[in-house]
């Protein structure tokens, strides 16, 4: 169906995200950061990827420009075969709620609101109508294991299913790719495990996944591990995949 | 077309979750949203109860008005407070009843005419009883028939009783009741003062006029105008006259006033010893009146939604503070600009529009309070549709005014930096 927004319609069959030079520069004071210092990347449909790298070396900064929440200073990235860096606010507002889901550390739920309502959040922007967002709401919930939990507040809700609340909310809209920063850097390590067992699902239904962490294990779950330093990519290592991760259910 | 229709649908669905969504955040900080509005409760409350109550002295004078008749004219004498006559006595002022003579010669728009004389208080007394300091009145046929009054019993002064000059009178019931006179009281002789006279009927009690003067109780005894000579030589003469229609009013009141000016000798150029004033004239001088205390109210108002709209912007602004991560998170769920704009605006005007809302209640209120007050002529006060149309109108312009600086601020956040507040 094409529409004046032709680039929601163009399929994500190969390439999902391609980056070319990415830059980005922040200017404190008369001083310049190099955050993102010329990245090239290519990433296809249904990878699993964890960015890997120590503190500071550009890891959220390169996940907020893939985001579409930031711009780079220069290079081209290219969603979907679309040029991201040519087009305008709103448009950008528009990729980040149909092809972007994107997964905080700290779940950033809204308090007053509860799971459902938190759910139905990006699909009150892009026009849904009241029916369908109840609906898909219900069955993003269900799709991470929250079916009973639909009416809970986020205080109600331990760090885990607050943060698949998140998940859920991430992926109402089908998007082309989940990004998650740090998605466990909030969660003990069972929670943790509990997570990237979803994440792991997701990505057997076909879900393309980049997320950023600092823990080896959770590392291990994905299969292809980057890493980056001062703003660079150092290695881009795609992981053997461990037998026990491939038994199917 | 269908893609815009989609568009349109989708805004109202928005502007409809924005507008629970704000309630909900004020029903959260109830006591914070309240203390906000409370400027505009009261601005809003106060002049919508000005206004009801100036409507309702309106519509009771609109209701007298068309009571006495919308073409009546009053005349009575008047001393003027400049000129020569500046400090003449009443007894030079007053009205002589040959002052009236060729009246209607020289007045065509005036239809009729009827003078009458203030005699005084007297006691009126049957058998051994008596009520004391009475207000006895001269009329001539016509004042009656101007003032449309009517009897329940028996029958109005005739031309007759006025050309013969006949001892009779018109008593109201409560006279009646005072003097332990019979129900049917035509007919029985009652003193006015020394002076006997026939009771021949028994007038309607007129609703109190506020023409009329306070008093509550007001004992009417009225006789024909010749006969009050015999009881007073000079009395107190005052005149009423009723124009040909209610569009010749005005030339009946020029008519009148160059009428008496002449045979009142009253020099060029020297002001009028008289005062000649149609009823609708006076609702004109009202209406004259009530706008002047509607703008003062309303400049009142003006500075009390000034300052209740300073309130909302200043409470705007620290919800945009507080809520800055959350517009991060919406901005990184697709919300635009427009959408941010849209729902902290809507939060202004839903709390503006409820502090209009609420300042009509008080309004309401304050309404039943005045309309309350005894002997104020206020009980027919209300607050006219177009005061609280006006009402919501102002505290909406006051909410989009006061609460688009805090709805720009919130739009111009940078996501980024939005979810990395605090
Ligand atoms: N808004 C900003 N203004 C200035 N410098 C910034 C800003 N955001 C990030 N930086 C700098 O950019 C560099 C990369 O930061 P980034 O947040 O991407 O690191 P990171 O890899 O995510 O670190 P961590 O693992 O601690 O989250 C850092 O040196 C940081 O100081
Ligand atoms: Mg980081």
């Amino acid at each position: 169906m094409p529409t004046q927004d032709s680039h929601l319609g163009v399929p994500c069959d190969d390439v999902v995200i391609r980056l070319e030079g990415i830059t980005r520069i922040y200017k404190v004071g008369v001083e310049s950061i190099r955050a993102l210092d010329g990245i090239d990347l290519e990433i296809r449909k249904n990878e699993y990827v964890a960015i890997m790298g120590q503190s500071g070396s550009g890891k959220s900064t390169l996940m907020n420009i893939l985001g579409c929440l930031d711009r780079a200073s220069s290079g081209r990235y290219l969603l979907c075969g679309q040029d991201t860096t040519k087009m305008s606010d709103a448009q950008l507002a528009r990729i980040r709620n149909k092809q972007i889901g994107f997964v905080f550390q700290s779940f950033e739920l809204l308090g007053q609101l509860n799971a459902l309502k938190n759910v139905e959040l990006p699909l009150i922007y892009s026009g849904n109508g009241w029916l369908s967002r109840r609906a898909l709401a219900r069955e993003a919930l269900a799709r991470v294991g929250l079916a009973d939990r639909v009416r809970h507040k986020p205080n109600q809700l331990s760090g885990g299913e607050k943060q698949r609340v998140a998940i859920a909310r991430a992926l109402i809209n089908k998007p082309s790719i989940l990004l998650a920063d740090e998605p466990t850097g909030n969660l003990d390590s069972h929670t943790s495990e509990e997570i990237m067992a979803l994440f792991d699902r997701l990505h057997q239904e076909g879900q393309t996944i980049i997320m950023v962490t600092h823990e080896t294990d959770i590392a291990n779950h994905s299969h292809r591990i980057i890493r980056m330093l001062d703003g660079r990519i150092i290695s881009d290592t795609a992981m053997p995949r461990p037998a026990n991760k491939e038994v199917p259910r | 077309m269908r893609v815009f229709l989609a568009e349109v649908i989708g805004w109202l669905q928005f502007v409809y979750q924005t507008i629970c969504l704000a309630l909900g955040q004020i029903w959260a900080n109830k006591m914070r949203s309240f203390l906000t509005m409370l400027g505009i409760i009261i601005g809003v409350g106060s002049v919508t109860a000005v206004i009801a109550a100036l409507s309702g002295l309106r519509a009771k004078i609109l209701t007298q008005v068309q009571t006495l008749g919308t073409n009546t004219i009053f005349i009575w004498p008047n001393r003027p407070t400049t000129g020569p006559k500046a400090n003449a006595s009443w007894w030079d002022i007053r009205f002589k009843p040959e002052d009236f003579d060729d009246l209607l010669t020289y007045c065509p728009s005036v239809l009729r005419f009827g003078r009458t004389s203030g005699l005084g208080r007297f006691t009126i007394s049957y058998r051994d009883k008596s009520v004391e300091r009475v207000e006895v009145s001269g009329t001539e046929p016509a004042v009656h028939q101007i003032q449309h009054r009517t009897v329940s019993l028996g029958r109005l002064i005739s031309e007759m009783d006025e050309f013969q000059a006949r001892q009779v009178c018109l008593i109201d019931p409560t006279l009646r009741d005072k003097l332990l006179l019979d129900k049917e009281c035509i007919g029985q002789t009652i003193l006015i003062g020394y002076h006997p006279f026939v009771i021949i009927g028994l007038l309607e009690p007129r609703p109190r006029s506020i023409f009329s003067g306070g008093e509550s109780e007001n004992l009417e005894v009225f006789i024909p105008f010749r006969t009050s000579f015999r009881i007073n030589r000079d009395p107190w003469i005052m005149a009423i006259a009723e124009s040909r229609s209610p569009q010749q009013n005005e030339e009946a009141v020029a008519e009148l006033r160059c009428f008496f000016r002449r045979t009142r000798r009253v020099g060029p150029g020297e002001p009028d010893t008289f005062n000649v004033q149609s009823l609708e004239n006076e609702l004109r001088t009202f209406d004259k009146i009530a706008l002047v205390v509607t703008a003062v109210a309303g400049g009142i108002v003006g500075v009390s939604l000034l300052v209740g709209g300073v309130g909302i912007m200043n409470i705007m602004l620290v919800s945009v503070s507080e809520r800055t991560r959350e517009i991060g998170l919406r901005k990184a769920v697709g919300a635009r600009r427009v959408a941010i704009l849209a729902q902290f605006l809507i939060e202004a005007l839903v709390l503006c529009l409820l502090g209009g809302l609420l300042g009509v209640g008080l309004g309401q209120l304050l309404t039943w309070g005045i309309a309350n007050i005894p002997k104020a002529e206020l009980d027919m006060a209300y607050i006219p549709w177009q005061a609280i149309a006006l009402a919501f109108l102002f505290s909406g312009a006051v909410g989009i005014f006061f609460g688009m600086f805090p709805a720009i601020k919130a739009a111009r956040l940078d996501p980024i930096e939005a979810l990395r507040h605090e």
